[in-house]
C-alpha cells in the first residue's frame, strides 16, 4: 500500500490489485474514517476525499493501519441479470483481438460472472470485472464522439454499460434495454460496487 | 410565495449550492458553486443557511424580475448590478419590490458572480443537492428565459450587516498554491521546475469542469497509461497531448491522465474566478 497526497483535499491510496481495492473500499464502508466525505474506488487506487480542515497526514496514518483481508473481496448478496443484444459495431474486432469467433465471445461473455468493482466516468457507469481472464482488450485507438445509451462495451479487463449517450473509447459488444441509471429509483444506480452481474443473450 | 422570473441568462447561469456529498462511489461528483467562498458570502449576507441554492452567473448577462417582494445579494466577480436601471452595490442586502428587474452586467474582472435570494432558490434537489453538474447532466435544468425560479421560506435569522467588505475578486495574474502529487513521479525534474518557473494562461476552452491552460509543455518521465483513478477539485491533470486541465467543481469523478499537482483548498475560489486570458503562476505550498 502506498499513500499519495492530493494537497489538503484528498488522500490517494494505491494498492496492489483490484481485489485489494475492493477490500479497502469494503473496510472503509464498514468503518468510515472521520473527515472523509467520499470514497472513490478505482482500478488500482482508492481516493479518500476530505472535508475542509481535515489533516491529510492523520487520514493517511489511519488508512495504512487498515488490514486488507483477502476474504472480503467480491463478497455481496445481490445479482442482476442483464439481457444483451450482442450486435455491437466492434464485436468482430473484439473476436479478432481475443483470437476467437464472435459466437464464442458471446458464449464466454454470458458464461462469466461479472462483479462491479467501482463506478466512474459518468453517474451509474459501473466497471465490471469477470472471472474469465481472456477478456482483456485495449480501448479503441480513437474514441467515438457518441456512444448510444445502453451500449455494453469492453476495455481493459472491464465490461461497462453506458448509462446515457456520451463520448467513449470502449469496444462496443452490444446493447441492452435495461435502464442502469434512474433518479426515480433508490439507489439510482443498478451497478453499484460489489453487485454481481450475469449477462444473457436477449431474445 | 415569491419567485424570480428569468428574463435572460447571459452566457451561462446555473443553480448551485454546496454540492453533492457521499455519492462518489456511484460515479456522482460533488459539483456545487465553483467559487464556494463567494457563494457562502452571498448566503451569509442574507442570513441564509450555507447550503441555500444561489444562481452562479458566468460573465454577467443575467436579468430577472421579482414576482412578489424579494431580498437578494450579489457577490463574486464584480458585475455591474442594476435594479430597474439604477446602479446597486455588490456584497449588500438589496430589496426588490414586486415587479422590479435586476440585471447583472459583464464584470470587469473575474468570471463568476453569485445571486443569492433570501430563502434560497427552491428547485427540487437531486441526490441531496440543487447543483447542476454540467458534465454528468445531473441536477436542475439550466434556467431559461420565461422560467419561474421558486424561492424558499425566509430563515428566522435576520441579515446583520447591510454591506460586507471583501477582498477584490479576479485579477489579470493570479498565484495558486499547489502541492506536487499525487503523480509527480510521472514527470521529469524539468517539468517540476517549469511548473513553478513559467506562467500558464487560461484558455477560452474552460468551463465548470475545468480551466484549460496554455503554457510550456510538462514533459513526462514515463510512457504508458495510468489506470483511471479518483480526482479531486484543484487537480492539475496533464493529458498525453493537449492542454493541462485544472479541475473545478464539475470535474469527472475519475480520470486516466496523471495529476502533477493539486491546488490547495483555500485557493480553489481564486482558480474558479480565473477567466480566459488570466495568467496563472503556481507556487509550492508547504
Amino acid at each position: 500500500m502506498r499513500v499519495l497526497n492530493c494537497a489538503d483535499t484528498g488522500v490517494l491510496v494505491e494498492v496492489a490489485d483490484l481485489d485489494q481495492v475492493i477490500a479497502l473500499g469494503a473496510a472503509l464502508e464498514t468503518a468510515p474514517l472521520p473527515g472523509v466525505t467520499d470514497v472513490v474506488p478505482a482500478a488500482r487506487t482508492v481516493l479518500l476525499r476530505l472535508s475542509p480542515g481535515t489533516d491529510p497526514a492523520g487520514v493517511a496514518a489511519a488508512v495504512t493501519r487498515i488490514p486488507l483481508a483477502a476474504d472480503v473481496t467480491r463478497r455481496t448478496g445481490e445479482t442482476v441479470t442483464i439481457p444483451v443484444h450482442y450486435d455491437g459495431e466492434d464485436l468482430a474486432d473484439i473476436a479478432e483481438l481475443l483470437g476467437s469467433s464472435p459466437r464464442e465471445v458471446v458464449r464466454a461473455h454470458t458464461a462469466a460472472t461479472w462483479t462491479v468493482a467501482f463506478c466512474g466516468f459518468a453517474p451509474g457507469f459501473g466497471y465490471m470485472v469477470g472471472d474469465d481472464p481472456r477478456f482483456r482488450v485495449p480501448r479503441r485507438a480513437e474514441a467515438r464522439t457518441r456512444v448510444p445509451k445502453g451500449s455494453v462495451a469492453l476495455a481493459g479487463e472491464f465490461t461497462g454499460l453506458y448509462p446515457r449517450s456520451s463520448p467513449g473509447g470502449w469496444q462496443l459488444l452490444g446493447h441492452t434495454d435495461v435502464v442502469s441509471w434512474d433518479l426515480e429509483r433508490d439507489p439510482p444506480g443498478l451497478l453499484r460496487p460489489g453487485v454481481r452481474v450475469r449477462f444473457e443473450e436477449a431474445a | 410565495m415569491s419567485s424570480l422570473e428569468v428574463l435572460a441568462t447571459g452566457p451561462m447561469s446555473t443553480v448551485q449550492d454546496t454540492g453533492r456529498f457521499g455519492h462518489a462511489a456511484l460515479g456522482v461528483g460533488r459539483s456545487g458553486a465553483a467559487d464556494a467562498c463567494s457563494h457562502a458570502l452571498a448566503n451569509r449576507i442574507l442570513a441564509n443557511p450555507p447550503e441555500a441554492a444561489t444562481l452562479e452567473v458566468t460573465l454577467g448577462g443575467l436579468r430577472v424580475r421579482a414576482r412578489g417582494p424579494v431580498t437578494v445579494a450579489v457577490t463574486g466577480a464584480p458585475t455591474p448590478v442594476r435594479i430597474d436601471g439604477r446602479g446597486a452595490a455588490l456584497n449588500e442586502v438589496l430589496h426588490l419590490p414586486d415587479g422590479a428587474e435586476l440585471s447583472l452586467g459583464v464584470p470587469a474582472r473575474g468570471l463568476r458572480s453569485y445571486l443569492a435570494v433570501r430563502g434560497g432558490i427552491d428547485v427540487p434537489p437531486v441526490l441531496g443537492s440543487r447543483s447542476t453538474d454540467v458534465l454528468a447532466g445531473l441536477g436542475p435544468a439550466l434556467p431559461e428565459p420565461g422560467d419561474l425560479l421558486p424561492i424558499g421560506p425566509a430563515p428566522q435569522a435576520r441579515p446583520l450587516l447591510d454591506h460586507v467588505p471583501t477582498a477584490p475578486v479576479g485579477a489579470d495574474e493570479v498565484c495558486l498554491r499547489v502541492r506536487l502529487g499525487p503523480r509527480e513521479d510521472w514527470f521529469t525534474e524539468r517539468a517540476h521546475r517549469t511548473l513553478f518557473d513559467d506562467l500558464f494562461e487560461v484558455t477560452p476552452r474552460s468551463d465548470r469542469v475545468g480551466a484549460r491552460l496554455a503554457g510550456p509543455a510538462l514533459e513526462r518521465s514515463r510512457e504508458g497509461e495510468l489506470p483511471s483513478e479518483g480526482m479531486v477539485p484543484g487537480s492539475l491533470q496533464v493529458p498525453t497531448r493537449g492542454e493541462p486541465v485544472l479541475f473545478l467543481a464539475d470535474h469527472p469523478v475519475t480520470g486516466g491522465y496523471p495529476v502533477i499537482a493539486v491546488v490547495c483548498a483555500a485557493d480553489l475560489p481564486v482558480a474558479a474566478q480565473a477567466r480566459p486570458g488570466t495568467r496563472i503562476r503556481f507556487v509550492q505550498w508547504r
